[in-house]
C-alpha cells in the first residue's frame, strides 16, 4: 500500500486545519493524552451531562495522523449520547488493531479514512491518542491522564 | 540512515560468532577442558583488545549489556558508596535518557541533587560557567561525547581537565563516539567511560565500562552471583578483584568476541578516516537540506559529528518518518531519548539521519531530495 493512501486529502486538511481546537471554558473534564514515544500531546476538554457529550474541543501537538484524528473525533462525537460516543470509541480501536475487515457503526462515517493506519502499526498510536482520553473522560475516574505506553 | 540507534554488522563480525558457537562455545573461567580453555581465552582476549581500543589496560575493562548497563553499574557501585545526603552530580541538558535517569534514582535513593550544565539555543554546552558549577559538594561529573540528538560534539578532554581540577570525578558517555572517532581514555583524562558495542559494528547486549584501575578497586560489587566471588559461605563471601568483581553470571561471551572483532574491524578502516566521512557526509546534508523551505537544523552550524537533525515547519518528524519509509529510507523520529533537551529547544520531535562509513554521498543527496518531497508533499 502506498503512503499517499494514508495522507488522504480529508486527513492533511483536518491535521492543518483541526476543527474544535482550543480551550472550553465551560467543560466539565478536561484529559490530558500522551504519546511518550514519540512526544504527541493532547489535551482533550469535555463538557459532559448526564447523558450526552454536550461539547469537546481539545489543543497539544503531534503528527498529522493524531492531529487529524482529535480534530475528526470531535467532529463526529459532539452531541452524540455517552453510550453512542463510548461505543464509537471502542470501534475505532477495534477498526486499528483488528486484522480483517470489520464493519463500523453508521454514524462513523468518514472516519474510515484511518482504516488505513492498520498497515502502520507504529501509528496505531498516533491515531487512537485522542479517542483513549475520550474513554477516559467517559470513565469512572475521569480526569486521571492517558498514556498510550499503557496496555490496552 | 539511523546509525546513532545501530549499525550494521560487518561479515567479519557475523562469522566470528558463528564460528564461536559451532567451535568454541562453552562456560568461560571453569571449566577444566580444551573448549572452556578456548573460549576464556577468546573472551579474554577480547578484553585485552577493547583495552587497546580505548587505550585502557585490561584489568580496567568491564563487559556489561551496553551504556546504559555501565551507567547504571556506576550509579549503583560508586554511587552508594561515594553520594550522600547533600551530593551534587553534574550533568549536562544533552544527556541521553541513560544518563539521566540513573542520576534522578541515585540522588532520590542518597538524598543528593543533580545540577546540569546549561545548552545555548545553538545546542552547544555553555561551560562559561562550569567552575562554579563544579564547586561545592559536588562528586561526579558526567556528560556525553557526542549528542545523539544535536550531533554535537563536547570538548571531553578539556571538561575532564576542569572537573579534575575541581576534584570531582568524571564518566563519559562515549556511546556515539565509540565507533566513529579515536576514543583514549588517558587522552580524555576521565574515571569511567561508557559505550555499547552494538553501535560501532559489534553484537547488540554486549557494552564496556571502562574504569580507572584504582576507583575499580575500591569499588563494591555490582551483581552478586558466580565469577564474581573468590570464597563463598553460607552467611559471608570475598570478591574477586576488578573487573570480575562486576561480572556476576556467565557472560554475554560470544557477543564480547563479536564487540573485539568490530574493533579490529574499524581499527582496519582508521577511526579519524571514519570520523572524517561521517563529517563530510553531514556537512553535504546540511548544504543539501538547508535549502528545503521550512527546514530548521538543530545542532551546531559549524562542527558537528555526522549526524543531522531536522524539524519541518509543515510536517510532523513522525510523518516525515513514515513517509520517507516509503522510499526505502530509514530515518529516526522522536525525541531520541533526549525529551529535557528537546523540550527546551521548543521542538517535541525531530527527524534525524544519522551517517556511518558505509554511506556514501549519493545517499545523502537521495535522502535531501525525499526530503523535499516529503516538504512538498505537506506543505
Amino acid at each position: 500500500m502506498n503512503i499517499e493512501e494514508l495522507y488522504q486529502e480529508l486527513i492533511l486538511d483536518h491535521s492543518k486545519r483541526p476543527r474544535n481546537f482550543g480551550p472550553l471554558p465551560e467543560a466539565t473534564v478536561t484529559v490530558k493524552g500522551d504519546n511518550p514515544a514519540c512526544g504527541d500531546e493532547v489535551e482533550l476538554a469535555v463538557k459532559l451531562t448526564p447523558e450526552a457529550v454536550e461539547a469537546l474541543k481539545f489543543t497539544g501537538h503531534g503528527c498529522a495522523i493524531c492531529m487529524a484524528s482529535a480534530s475528526l473525533m470531535t467532529i463526529k462525537v459532539k452531541g452524540k449520547s455517552r453510550a453512542v460516543a463510548t461505543e464509537m470509541a471502542e470501534a475505532f480501536r477495534h477498526m486499528l488493531v483488528t486484522p480483517e475487515e470489520t464493519p463500523v457503526p453508521e454514524s462513523f462515517g468518514d472516519l474510515e479514512v484511518f482504516r488505513a493506519v492498520r498497515r502502520f502499526p507504529q501509528r496505531v498510536k498516533c491515531a487512537t491518542l485522542a479517542w483513549r482520553a475520550l474513554e477516559q473522560a467517559l470513565s469512572a475516574a475521569p480526569t486521571a491522564p492517558v498514556s498510550t505506553e499503557e496496555a490496552d | 540512515m539511523d546509525n546513532a540507534a545501530t549499525s550494521q554488522k560487518p561479515r567479519a563480525v557475523i562469522e566470528g560468532l558463528t564460528q564461536y558457537y559451532e567451535r568454541d562455545n562453552s562456560n568461560v573461567h571453569r571449566g577444566l577442558h580444551e573448549l572452556s580453555n578456548r573460549a576464556t581465552e577468546a573472551y579474554e582476549g577480547a578484553r585485552a583488545r577493547l583495552a587497546k581500543f580505548i587505550g585502557a589496560e585490561a584489568g580496567e575493562i568491564i563487559f556489561t549489556r551496553g551504556t546504559t548497563e555501565s551507567i547504571n553499574l556506576v550509579a549503583r557501585s560508586w554511587g552508594e558508596a561515594n553520594v550522600g545526603e547533600g551530593d551534587v552530580i553534574l550533568l549536562t541538558e544533552m544527556e541521553h535518557h541513560s544518563n539521566l535517569v540513573p542520576w534522578q534514582l541515585l540522588a532520590k535513593r542518597r538524598g543528593a541533587s543533580l545540577r546540569f550544565v546549561p545548552v545555548t539555543p545553538e545546542g552547544v554546552l555553555d561551560v562559561s560557567n562550569l567552575d562554579a558549577l563544579l564547586e561545592g559538594p559536588v562528586k561526579l561529573f558526567s556528560f556525553v561525547q557526542i549528542s545523539n540528538s544535536l550531533g554535537t560534539i563536547n570538548p571531553a578532554a578539556e571538561l575532564c581537565a576542569r572537573a579534575r581540577r575541581a576534584g570531582v570525578t568524571t564518566l563519559v558517555d562515549a556511546a556515539q563516539s565509540i565507533g566513529h572517532c579515536p576514543v583514549d581514555v588517558r587522552e580524555i583524562g576521565c574515571d569511567f567511560l561508557a559505550f555499547s558495542g552494538h553501535k560501532m559494528c559489534g553484537p547488540t547486549g554486549i557494552g564496556v565500562l571502562y574504569g580507572r584501575q584504582e576507583i575499580l578497586e575500591a569499588m563494591p560489587p555490582f551483581h552478586g552471583g558466580g565469577e564474581m566471588i573468590s570464597t563463598v559461605g553460607f552467611h559471608e563471601s570475598e570478591f574477586k578483584p576488578a573487573p570480575y568483581r562486576f561480572e556476576a553470571g556467565t557472560p554475554a561471551i560470544a557477543q564480547a568476541i563479536g564487540l573485539g572483532l568490530a574493533a579490529d574491524y574499524l581499527d582496519a578502516i582508521g577511526r579519524p578516516a571514519i570520523f572524517a566521512h561521517d563529517q563530510a557526509l553531514a556537512r553535504l546534508a546540511v548544504d543539501h537540506l538547508e535549502s528545503i523551505p521550512g527546514l530548521r537544523i538543530l545542532g551546531p552550524r559549524c562542527e558537528r559529528s555526522g549526524l543531522v537533525s531536522f524539524v519541518l515547519k509543515d510536517a510532523h518528524a513522525h510523518d516525515v518518518v513514515s513517509m520517507a519509509d516509503q522510499y526505502g529510507l530509514a530515518l529516526r523520529g522522536g525525541h531520541h531519548c533526549t525529551q529535557p533537551l528537546l523540550r527546551k529547544l521548543g521542538v517535541p520531535a525531530s527527524a534525524r539521519a544519522s551517517f556511518y562509513f558505509y554511506n556514501t554521498p549519493e545517499e545523502v543527496e537521495q535522502m535531501a531530495a525525499i526530503v523535499r518531497k516529503i516538504q512538498t508533499f505537506f506543505a
